[in-house]
């Protein structure tokens, strides 16, 4: 009989690091960027949000960017699309809608077309977890994850930090809501309303030190939260995860990579990813709380009490008032009002909704750029 | 027919207690006679193959094949399949029904064995237990026995239905078959494409749970008790979870004829190895924790877990080139199982060479009670495998045997080279050094 100890002392077949080099213009996972590669895309918004129409206009001028969506997006779809054309590059969009996916074509046969039609980047939006990798790897070509069934939507996860910084006082290390009044005034988000932009600070792995962040809802089906929950807690960030065990299982804290497992119930203060069943003891903690929709269209048979769960998680304006009166309130959208979010609450002055959007656009100009500026150099 | 003494080799077969130099002579697809070194009586006129430095072992056996023929040509056909099987050192294979059509007739059951096929080594078809694999109405297991099935399962489904297992099994004791279960309650795995874990959340797929497979496990060993008189023999296919190997310990120790197999990617892979999204890691049942990877090491070494089978699965590439979710479940495995067996559980974990070769050829046999194989004694089937212990080799999918290159083990180095693989008494396949 082999024992216990001995067995644990057995080697074991290790698991390789990376399976295929990327098109260093890819982002397919927000691990793909280092905290400083992000640093540099925040930068690269502001720059891009800042200049000159006319000469923005010229960056990817002629330059071919396919827009391959597979599920329906209004908003995602929207915002790549202006980006690009903000830059000067050419789109074309391709939908599960429009006729151009033929019946039982493959993702990889779809992307090898839209590359020898001249496609330079492609622009992912699909329902299965994983088939940005897929489409790089049969294309070659630079691949954006619009979100991917599950899994990421890194591209929400880079706005939504722009969005946490833009109300983020390096001084008292927190985030106040009032930054959204000053933005909103003017029509239009300020770059001099942010003590980051346009300033020469860099993002660093303690920037959101001292931050607490929590993301509500159906973390189980959202790659909102994957996204943020994988990089936040690189920037010095603590996230809080909140949501019934239905749609947040214990597991989900495990799931934060390069954080030690010792770190992995973070104290308030430390780096990290905890689960914080409460909804308004989570909110105590909180300077930005994040909204989620429930994903009916992915419960695949769950069976949940909307009314219990309105019950518990629904943020009203009174639970803001009473518990996070100074919290910003995020939401990826689409939004459900009188479902994950009370109207109050969604057009209240702590609600960064909309602005997030703005963000949304400025980020994506940023991370095309990188696209295209990297094929120049050629595959790596 | 031609007569094969096999000269200066190294002899190892448990079930015979041998491990020494030996001769062998194989005369009419039978082991004729077995001395020490140039002692063989009967060897004049003899083809001579020279054996030196080389072990000499009862071919290896695998009772978990998807050789995919009638009906799925395109991902491997018998001929190809058992190729590959040569290639790994296999002299037999015990092929799963779950082909297009099914095999739930004694007509498959025959057209799989027939020459025509063109089979490398020998094929015993494993039966379908139910009607079309459908779980509800339980076939003729005698006829199908007859034509040659040696097993009845409904692989790549479970036979989930209480009174349908527990009718099975009780039918099948009846006619001395075993049923082998694909233990996955289905009911807990719909939608899911690997383990459940922090692996699955993070990667955004819908996971198996592990109780999922030693649930069900632990219902089929209730039915065995109940049926206890009639000794039903009931052996859990791809074991994969500590809580299933668990089950099979304690039954055993209740008397229970119950068995169990483990394949080498439960034994050497996590639920890590999917990586980003590597359908050549996708299998069912999926790569599980570490804590169960463990499971099964620690399941093979203490002799609970009887057999090792590859659960080769090929499938062709396009298949493969898809949405992680959407591609099918398998990877081959004929070609690596003895590589890996003997680099990881021989070499690394120091089991002896005499049981990592009982696992794979004289444990299976007894398990599916091929008599006559999984030994060399005199009068038993000249099933031999030769192979060089000390060669280091990678295995390249491009130079696989198989139709399909479907695997995670592309460029892994192998311990353990087969120099000549005999089914018989017929070279089946040489790659002499
Ligand atoms: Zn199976």
């Amino acid at each position: 009989m082999i024992k216990v100890a001995a067995r644990r002392a057995l080697r074991t077949p290790s698991v390789p690091a990376s399976p295929f080099p990327y098109h260093p213009g890819s982002l397919l996972s927000i691990l793909d960027l280092s905290v400083e590669d992000v640093s540099r895309l925040l930068e690269r918004s502001t720059g891009l949000e800042k200049e000159d129409p006319l000469k923005r206009d010229r960056i990817l001028a002629k330059r071919r960017i396919a827009l391959l969506f597979y599920e329906s997006s209004t908003r995602t779809r929207t915002s790549f699309e202006l980006a690009a054309k903000a830059l000067g590059a050419d789109t074309t969009l391709v939908s599960n809608l429009s006729s151009s996916i033929e019946k039982g074509e493959s993702l990889k046969d779809t992307g090898l077309t839209l590359r020898a039609l001249g496609a330079e980047a492609i622009i992912l939006r699909h329902n299965s977890s994983g088939s940005p990798w897929l489409l790089e790897q049969s294309t070659h070509l630079p691949v954006l994850n619009a979100g991917d069934g599950m899994h990421e939507h890194p591209t929400q996860a880079l706005l939504d930090l722009r969005t946490i910084l833009n109300h983020f006082d390096p001084k008292t290390r927190t985030c106040h809501f009032e930054r959204v009044e000053r933005g909103r005034a003017s029509g239009r988000v300020e770059a001099e309303d942010s003590p980051w932009r346009g300033s020469a600070v860099p993002i660093k792995a303690d920037t959101l030190a001292g931050l607490t962040v929590t993301i509500v809802g159906d973390i189980l089906h959202s790659r909102v939260a994957r996204s943020n929950m994988l990089l936040l807690p690189r920037l010095g960030a603590r996230v809080l995860l909140c949501g019934p065990k239905e749609l947040l299982p214990e597991i989900a804290a495990q799931a934060c990579p390069g954080i030690p497992p010792q770190q992995q119930k973070p104290a308030a203060g430390d780096p990290g990813v905890a689960i914080e069943r409460d909804f308004e003891a989570a909110m105590r903690q909180s300077q930005a709380i994040m909204m989620l929709r429930i994903q009916a269209e992915r419960l695949a048979g769950l069976q949940l009490d909307l009314d219990e769960y309105k019950a518990r998680y629904q943020l009203t304006g009174q639970r803001l008032a009473a518990h996070a009166p100074n919290a910003i309130v995020m939401h990826p959208g689409p939004i459900i009002r009188g479902m994950e979010i009370t109207a109050g609450v969604a057009d209240g002055p702590q609600s960064t909704i909309l602005e997030q959007v703005t963000h949304g656009l400025a980020i994506r100009m940023a991370v095309m750029e990188r696209a295209l500026a990297a094929t120049h150099g050629g595959r790596a | 027919m031609t007569t094969l003494a096999i000269r200066n080799g190294h002899l190892v077969d448990p079930a015979a207690g041998v491990d020494a130099a030996k001769d062998i002579l194989l005369k009419d697809g039978r082991v004729a006679e077995i001395a020490g070194p140039g002692k063989l009586k009967q060897a004049q006129g003899a083809e001579i193959l020279d054996a030196t430095g080389l072990i000499l072992a009862p071919g290896l056996i695998d009772i978990h094949v998807h050789l995919r023929e009638p009906g799925q040509g395109y991902k491997e056909t018998i001929a190809t399949g058992t190729a590959a099987a040569a290639a790994g050192g296999f002299t037999a294979v015990a092929a799963m029904p779950n082909t297009t059509p099914v095999n739930d007739s004694t007509e498959i059951t025959r057209w799989m064995q027939a020459p025509e096929r063109g089979a490398q080594v020998r094929v015993f078809p494993i039966a379908a237990a139910t009607r079309g694999s459908k779980g509800e109405s339980i076939n003729d297991f005698a006829a199908l026995k007859s034509a040659g099935a040696v097993a009845v399962t409904d692989d790549g489904r479970p036979i989930l239905k209480d009174g349908v297992m527990r009718e099975s099994l009780a039918a099948a004791a009846r006619v001395g078959l075993t049923v082998i279960q694909h233990a996955e309650d289905t009911r807990l795995t719909q939608g899911a494409s690997m383990n459940l874990g922090p692996a699955s959340f993070k990667l955004g797929l819908r996971g198996m749970p592990p109780e999922a497979e030693s649930g069900l496990v632990e219902r089929d060993i209730r039915l065995v008790a109940e049926l206890r008189d009639a000794h039903p023999h009931l052996h859990v296919a791809h074991t994969s979870t500590a809580a299933a190997v668990a089950a099979v310990r304690q039954a055993r120790r209740n008397g229970l004829r119950v068995t169990c197999e483990v394949a080498p990617h439960h034994f050497l892979l996590t639920e890590e190895h999917v990586g980003l999204y590597n359908t050549h890691a996708k299998m069912n049942p999926p790569l599980r924790s570490a804590a169960d990877r463990d499971a099964m090491i620690e399941g093979i070494l203490d002799g609970v877990v009887d057999a090792i089978a590859t659960d080769h699965a090929p499938h062709a590439q396009h298949e493969k080139e898809v949405e992680f979710e959407q591609a099918p479940n398998g990877i081959t495995g004929l070609e690596t199982a003895l590589g890996l067996c003997l680099r990881w559980l021989h070499r690394e974990w120091k089991m002896p060479l005499g049981r990592v070769l009982g696992l794979l050829s004289a444990q299976p046999a007894a398990l599916l009670n091929l008599k006559g194989r999984g030994t060399l004694t005199v009068g038993s089937y000249a099933d031999v495998v030769i192979f060089d212990p000390k060669a280091e080799w990678t295995y390249r999918a491009t130079e696989s045997k198989s139709k399909a290159k479907n695997t995670p083990f592309d460029g892994w180095i192998m311990q353990g080279r087969v120099r000549w693989t005999i089914s018989e008494g017929r070279v089946a396949f040489a790659n002499p050094a």
